[in-house]
């Protein structure tokens, strides 16, 4: 008897302390959201209650109007960051592979590198209009910049060890770049993908404050002209859960495609 | 030995660097290495072992003088010599079977056949089980059967290692030594094995190179007139402590002592 209730006993422990970050993490953000309506309904803060703000996501999205500014933004993200990291991967390699290629491009990255893509807003405005196309191209300078550097990093070290063996084994250069270069620099890769989407992602908010008529960004600079609070925080809100989907697709994709690797 | 040299060192000069930091890995070296013949090259470091190796490999390029595997000039590196490194190389992406093929593959073998011969050599290193693994599940003794396997599959006329068990406990040692020789005692493939485990050299050999550093040059040749197949009773043997003996004072220059 003691013996199966020992073993029930273990079973709930392992099953608690496997989900107890979830646990934990829920209880934190209920407690968390308490606190904010206490400090709201105290009349503490001027700032809008959870409820406001979850009145204010109802109308939002029944009108529809929240899924058309999510879709404006991440459009952006995602044509900018598809654009910027299909060009990065090549360069990268380019420049990873062919000492005069990096010779002749780094320079410039190194440069725009410490430009912030914001800053190149008014520039972009003045020479691609006012439309769609200076906001993803800030934020395909934002993705190029962040993941060609992984890239290239990714190509400069693989390990020379792993190309001997291949050309011991009779591959010639083709070979040796599609089957070892490309698989050995995909962690890297990804990284600079997962950096690049945050930076894109970043860059289109604070692009849309600046110069837009849709968006996530432009809805909460419309808002601050009106003191609606509540769609500020529910622009907010839907920011902050897009980016983390949009990380975690990213890890999942990591994990997927580099799971052979050995994790320290 | 009336045939002609596998592999043939002839006036082999190699310097890394200019100027000041000009270095000689390897000065003047003739040296030949027969067919089906297992040679070990043992030295301090710096003596150009790894440096000769990879001269025969392909991986690296004269300075002066030539490197001949079977008559040939070598120029860069082909499947008909196979290469097994310490830090085995294997690639971790690829599956212990993929790795294995990874050579069929590009010789343009079919799908199926490279399956099978893949499945073959990793049965003849005990790793068929294995075979849809990943490298990081194994432990550095099945690595290295892995890489030996992968290195077997192109079917190579020499093999040249690289310390491939340096790396390894003394128990998995002994036991790819055994393998080795075993293998060998089938296909009498030619073996150019560097290595500094003294007793390993002299275990597996044919013949002991025993390379003396800066520069890089040929200090010594050892015979190894032990009786195949080695086993436990010639490693006990004292005609192998003689010889160890021999080459342990070769590799440090103790000549004074040498009875």
């Amino acid at each position: 008897m003691t013996a199966v209730s020992g073993t029930t006993a273990t079973t709930w422990k392992r099953k608690l302390g496997k989900s107890s970050p979830l646990i934990y993490g829920t209880i934190s953000f209920i407690l968390g959201i308490g606190l904010w309506w206490w400090a709201t309904k105290s009349g503490m803060s001027e700032l809008p209650s959870p409820f406001a703000v979850l009145q204010r996501f109802a109308e939002l999205a029944l009108s529809g109007q929240l899924f058309a500014d999510m879709y404006a933004s991440l459009r952006r993200v995602l044509i900018g960051f598809a654009l910027g990291s299909i060009l990065a991967v090549p360069v990268g390699f380019l420049m990873g592979w062919y000492p005069i290629a990096r010779g002749f491009i780094d320079p410039w990255i190194q440069f725009f590198r410490v430009i912030p893509p914001l800053a190149i807003i008014p520039l972009a405005i003045v020479t691609l209009g006012i439309d769609e196309k200076p906001k993803i191209f800030v934020i395909f300078l934002a993705a190029f910049l962040s993941s060609v550097v992984s890239t290239y990093q990714g190509v400069v070290s693989v390990d020379k060890t792993y190309i001997n063996a291949a050309r011991v084994l009779g591959a010639k250069d083709g070979v040796i770049f599609t089957r070892v270069v490309i698989p050995a620099s995909t962690p890297f890769i990804l990284v600079g993908f997962r950096i690049g989407l945050g930076s894109a992602w970043a860059t289109v908010v604070a692009a849309e404050l600046i110069a837009a008529q849709s968006g996530l960004g432009f809805r909460m600079q419309q808002a601050q002209l009106y003191y609606e609070l509540p769609t500020i925080f529910v622009s907010l809100i839907a920011i902050g859960i897009l980016g983390l989907v949009m990380d975690r697709i990213v890890v999942w994709a990591e994990d997927r495609l580099t799971h052979w690797q050995e994790r320290v | 030995m009336t045939s002609a040299p596998k592999i043939e060192f002839r006036n082999l000069r190699k310097t890394f660097g200019e100027g000041a930091s000009l270095f000689t890995a390897i000065d003047n070296l003739d040296l030949q290495i027969r067919d089906g013949e297992i040679v070990t090259v043992v030295g301090p470091s710096g003596c150009g072992k790894s440096t000769a190796m990879n001269i025969v490999a392909g991986l690296t390029d004269v300075s002066s003088g030539e490197c001949r595997v079977d008559g040939k000039l070598v120029n860069g590196p082909g499947p008909e010599r196979g290469v097994i490194f310490q830090q085995y190389a294997l690639f971790p992406w690829l599956t212990v079977r993929e790795n294995v093929e990874f050579g069929l593959r590009i010789q343009g073998v079919g799908k199926k056949d490279r399956e099978t011969r893949a499945l073959h050599y990793l049965d003849l290193v005990g790793l068929k089980a294995f075979a849809d693994a990943y490298p990081k599940t194994l432990s550095g003794g099945m690595k290295q059967r892995c890489a030996i396997a992968r290195a077997y599959a192109v079917n190579p006329s020499v093999l040249l290692m690289d310390e491939p068990f340096g790396a390894l406990d003394a128990l998995t040692r002994v036991k790819l030594q055994n393998q080795l020789l075993d293998t060998w005692s089938r296909d009498k493939r030619t073996v150019m094995f560097i290595t500094h485990d003294v007793d390993e050299a002299v275990y597996i050999a044919h013949r002991v190179i025993v390379l003396a550093a800066n520069p890089g040059r040929l200090q010594e040749i050892i015979e190894v007139d032990l009786p195949f197949p080695r086993n436990d009773e010639v490693r006990l043997s004292p005609e192998f402590i003689t010889l160890r003996n021999k080459v342990w004072r070769a590799v440090y220059h103790r000549d004074d002592q040498a009875a």
